[in-house]
């Protein structure tokens, strides 16, 4: 690790303020990037600290459905939310181990956009809006390919507010090293139809699986996609799994998230 | 009734007290004054020629103390591999020098080529950053077949195949075996991979050199399996200092399994350092680093052939392998392949006929080196998997297949036609054991219950024999061995009675402070608690060989017990002389030296106080003092043996594959802490599950290391594993050593693999993927996904 300043604000403008300081660098949980600080492959020379601001913490019902603070850790996400969303509590709630539970946060981990991270299935999966110091972004505009979203600049996200779905599971497929996502489904049934968001598989990070949404929104029932191919290109391929496993995945785990919804 | 204390009793491991309270004390721990770190560069290249090194950037960096370099290194002696090997031709192998730091070429990547000696470890590294290194890059050679056939792109430029020697057990065997399978009824061949590890010693590599100018003394404090060897290695070998000069000293060592045993650069570099800067140099590997530099393991690629008649009975066994050694020579690389591979070809079975056929082959890789079971686990995983195939084959059940082959218990000692002498055993014991303690007969049902939950479910069966406590000293000196591999032990009774033992073996987590010191409490008739026993420091203890190979029990555990017996003996002098009695009529039991016949007795304690204050002591024939040592040599290995099984389940839709029972019968002979032998079969088993489900090291056709963190190479976890069912009740006593012990260490490491892949080959069978015969390690629910589908 190189050494760096570290500033801690208490309000989103005094952080926003410190961001806009040449070579500054956002940190939320700091999971992702304190290890990659400490291999010398990131070298920001102010750390901004994101997690000293109350209004960035916590989980609340808002008008148009759950509201929770980017910087609320992953562990009060899987206990708080379990009343108002508990397919999103119970996402939460498997990420990592509870050391990663009890740093890593919400907003960390859409900013980083992890194409094997669980969160952005959820986001994606719900239809959700991704509030910024700056903007409200929805969910579909957002992730823009791996480790790429559409923040700019000085930007960083203060809150997620997720629509509750009538019914919805998330089922992942372990890597069995890291315990990321090999391959992961969100499916969630609105009102007025059904979101299926894929994360681990594609080389693009999370996406939408269109077809099935379609025939799940006819039918909510695993057997509405038997007939459904998800083709292998565009899929990641590496040491845990070929394109043509991880489109495999994405099948077979979208009928268990179904079931488990 | 269980004991409470002594042999057999499971006495908690008193060492956990200090390691599960934080106050081990590892290298890593040991801070002194004036301290300075080193930092190494490591190439990022697999293969390529050093054009220049400018160091002067790094040098002028302040608080930097000291550039070194492969030029540094290239007047002194080089890291030696520990046993020569003979081609099949009678050509002596190729050992190329392995430097202390790269010079001319680097050879892998994370082959260290420079060095930094700093005030601190940041700007260390930071130094390392600004070293100005030229490469000219070369092809990587990465496929041992591949580097076989190509004789223009070469890891050592003067050895033209890349081959390390081309040997054959028992070459004189050949011709027989050739013609036995012409004539086979029928003949199973299979080839298989046997999966490339990497170590994942908990605690990483660390090293302390610490020169005295004063004294022109050197300690090195390092990460060691076998402080003695090291000791030896870079005394006579890589550095000339005398080995009366240098103390090496292993402290507390989290783990090593096999990583450990050898010498490594980082020693000597940390040494030179010191020696030329004056204050202490320290090292402590980063998990990068351990990837990249420990001695890795297995890396086999076989092909096995086993001829039989129609009914299962083996009539003869060949194998050919190539065996990845990696970039240099570590110093065991050599005889892992061999003398512990090719000599376990006839596994329990009275197959009449073997012949072994091994290519040990350099690469751009890291070095291979022995890694828990060393070998073994590689022969057994050959054997085991081509008679499970051979009885699918022919339509004949795996386990009666087992029986009819076992050699018999009225059999031994059993010559087998691969070297080896087995002492002792019972097979077919161990196999009833298994089936009564995994409930094989009930597998049926069981199998029926996972179907109905849309899994298959699989048993997998492997029975294993292995050869351990490696020695005996002549005869390893005649296959090739450049070391003994005795041990040793002092016994020092202090005057107040209490005991301190020096022992050359190391314990890095085995518990042999809590083992060893039940032989001596059981056999002295004192409190385990009055017992410490000392190792790890060359300044302390005998010349002993260290841990490795399951040997300290049945070797160092030998020696002891036979310094102990010397004790009771001087003991019995003693109390015949306090007592006026004849020293043939003294016996000594249950702590006590006693007249027989009478109730004239001495304590163990009044003899020791005697003997330290000797008022009233033969003096004119025997020397005060009680204190004894002994070397032990053993006649043979120990040939621990068991039955495995394993119950797999697997989800078809997704090719995951969970064990849901693992159940091993062993024979390891007396047992001296049954709970801490548990522990070392669960150890092992985890590992051995690991090679067969999870772990796989990985490099790419440019020689990078894919697998090269936690985030890709899979270290198994609790769950991952089933709960264990361990027996070892079935015991028949190693016949040459005095404890009647064998080695429990690498059994489950050695025996597991196949169990787990027979289970998975089974279940996939019995649900209709009859095509699928072999999925080599490890079985990733990917691989598994595409066998089924393919």
């Amino acid at each position: 690790m190189y050494n760096f300043d570290f500033v801690k604000p208490g309000n989103i403008a005094d952080a926003a303020k410190a961001l806009a300081t040449d070579g500054a660098q956002a940190l939320s949980g700091g999971q992702t990037l304190v290890p990659t600080m400490k291999q010398r492959l990131a070298s920001p020379s102010v750390l901004v600290s994101l997690t000293g601001i109350p209004e960035m913490k916590g989980v609340c019902m808002a008008d148009d459905g759950v509201s929770i603070g980017a910087a609320t850790i992953h562990q009060t996400v899987a206990t708080d939310a379990a009343k108002y969303y508990p397919a999103l509590a119970k996402l939460a709630g498997g990420i990592g181990d509870p050391a990663v539970r009890n740093r890593g946060t919400l907003g960390g981990s859409l900013a980083n956009n992890d194409p094997s991270a669980c969160y952005p299935s959820a986001v994606l999966g719900s239809g959700a809006t991704v509030h910024t110091n700056k903007r409200k972004i929805k969910a579909d505009d957002y992730f823009q390919g791996m480790f790429t979203t559409a923040l700019k600049d000085g930007e960083f996200i203060t809150s997620v507010t997720f629509p509750v779905p009538q019914r919805a599971a998330y089922v992942k497929f372990d890597q069995p090293a890291s315990r990321f996502a090999l391959t992961a489904v969100f499916v969630a049934k609105y009102a007025d139809g059904v979101r299926v968001a894929v994360t681990g598989a594609a080389e693009n990070g999370v996406f939408r699986w269109t077809e099935a949404e379609a025939a799940l929104t006819a039918n909510f029932a695993a057997s509405a996609i038997a007939n459904l191919t998800v083709p292998s290109k565009g899929m990641i391929s590496d040491l845990h799994g070929t394109s043509a496993y991880r489109a495999n995945l994405v099948k077979v785990l979208t009928g268990r998230a179904v079931t488990a919804a | 009734m269980p004991k409470d204390s002594g042999i057999g009793a499971s006495s908690k491991r008193r060492e956990d007290v200090r390691f599960l309270t934080g106050r081990g004390r590892y290298t890593a721990d040991i801070q002194l004054h004036g301290q300075t770190y080193a930092a190494f560069a490591r190439s990022i290249h697999a293969h390529a020629r050093i054009v220049s090194i400018d160091t002067s950037a790094a040098e002028a960096m302040e608080g930097v103390l000291a550039v070194f370099t492969g030029a540094d290194f290239a007047a002194v002696g080089g890291n030696p591999a520990g046993w020569l090997i003979q081609s099949r031709n009678g050509e002596a192998m190729k050992e190329p020098k392995r430097p202390v730091l790269a010079h001319g070429k680097v050879r892998h990547v994370g082959d260290a080529y420079a060095a930094v000696i700093a005030e601190t470890p940041e700007i260390a590294r930071s130094a390392v950053e600004a070293l100005d290194v030229v490469f000219e890059e070369l092809p990587a050679i990465v496929d041992m077949a591949a580097a076989v056939a190509d004789s223009t792109n070469r890891v050592h430029d003067e050895i033209s195949d890349n081959i390390c020697y081309d040997w054959g057990w028992i070459e004189d065997n050949r011709a027989a075996v050739d013609a036995a399978f012409k004539a086979a009824p029928h003949v199973t061949s299979l080839k298989l991979i046997n999966n490339r590890l990497v170590p994942n010693a908990m605690e990483p590599r660390a090293s302390i050199g610490v020169y005295d100018p004063g004294t022109e003394d050197y300690k090195l404090y390092t990460t060691s399996q076998n402080p003695h060897l090291t000791r030896l290695l870079i005394a006579a070998f890589v550095m000339g200092i005398p080995e009366h000069k240098l103390n090496v000293i292993a402290p507390d060592v989290g783990g090593g399994f096999g990583s450990k045993i050898y010498h490594y650069g980082e020693e000597a570099l940390v040494l030179a350092a010191s020696r030329r800067i004056g204050r202490p140099v320290k090292w402590v590997a980063d998990r990068s680093e351990s990837f990249l530099t420990d001695a890795h393991g297995r890396d086999h690629v076989t092909t096995i052939e086993l001829a039989t008649d129609k009914q299962g009975n083996f009539l003869a066994l060949r194998t050919e392998t190539l065996a990845n050694v990696g970039a240099y020579l570590s110093n065991f690389a050599t005889v892992t392949p061999t003398f512990l591979h090719g000599t376990l070809m006839a596994g329990p079975y009275k197959t009449p006929l073997v012949y072994v056929n091994v290519k040990t082959v350099f690469t751009n890789t890291a070095p291979v080196d022995a890694y828990r079971g060393a070998g073994r686990p590689e022969a057994t995983y050959s054997i085991e998997r081509v008679v499970d195939k051979m009885c699918r084959e022919l339509g004949l059940d795996p386990v009666a297949v087992r029986r009819q082959n076992f050699i018999q218990p009225d059999q031994f000692p059993y010559q087998t036609p691969v070297g080896l002498v087995y002492d002792t055993g019972n097979y077919g014991a161990t196999l009833d054991k298994l089936m009564t303690l995994g409930n094989v007969s009930g597998f049926e049902s069981r199998r029926a219950k996972s179907a109905e939950n849309g899994k298959l479910r699989g048993f997998g069966l492997s029975t294993w024999v292995e050869a351990c406590g490696i020695a005996p000293s002549a005869l390893v000196g005649a296959l090739g061995a450049r070391v003994g591999l005795y041990d040793a032990a002092t016994v020092r009774v202090n005057p107040t009675g209490n005991i301190s033992v020096m022992v050359g073996a190391h314990s890095h987590g085995q518990g042999h402070e809590t083992v060893f010191a039940q032989i001596v409490a059981d056999k002295l008739g004192i409190p385990e608690a009055n017992i410490d026993i000392v190792h790890g420091d060359t300044s302390k203890i005998p010349f002993g060989m260290g841990s490795y190979g399951s040997r300290s029990l049945a070797v160092c555990g030998s020696a002891m017990d036979k310094a102990l017996d010397k004790v009771i003996a001087k003991g019995k002098k003693i109390a015949a002389h306090m007592l006026e009695a004849a020293e043939g009529d003294i016996i000594f039991a249950d702590g006590k030296f006693s007249v027989t016949g009478t109730d004239k007795a001495k304590t163990f304690g009044e003899i020791a106080f005697s003997a330290y204050v000797p008022h009233n002591y033969p003096l004119a024939t025997l020397e005060p003092g009680l204190e004894e040592t002994a070397f032990y040599d053993p006649a043979n290995f120990t040939y621990p043996a068991g039955a495995y099984g394993c119950e797999v389940e697997i989800d078809p839709d997704t090719g995951r594959v969970e064990v849901v029972s693992f159940t091993c019968a062993d024979d390891f002979g007396n047992v001296m802490n049954p709970m801490i032998v548990e522990g070392q079969v669960h150890g092992g088993v985890a590992q051995g599950i690991g090679q067969a489900l999870l772990e796989g090291c990985t490099y790419d056709d440019n020689g990078q290391l894919l697998s090269g963190s936690y985030m890709d190479y899979t270290m198994p976890r609790a769950d991952d594993l089933p709960m264990y069912t361990v027996d070892h009740s079935c015991i028949t006593p190693c016949t040459h050593n005095p404890l009647g012990v064998k080695g429990c260490g690498e059994a489950g490491a050695i025996g597991s693999p196949p169990a787990v892949v027979n289970a998975v080959i089974d279940a996939l069978q019995r649900g209709g993927h009859t095509r699928i015969t072999h999925i080599d390690m490890p079985l990733t629910p990917s691989r598994v996904w595409a066998a089924i589908n393919a």
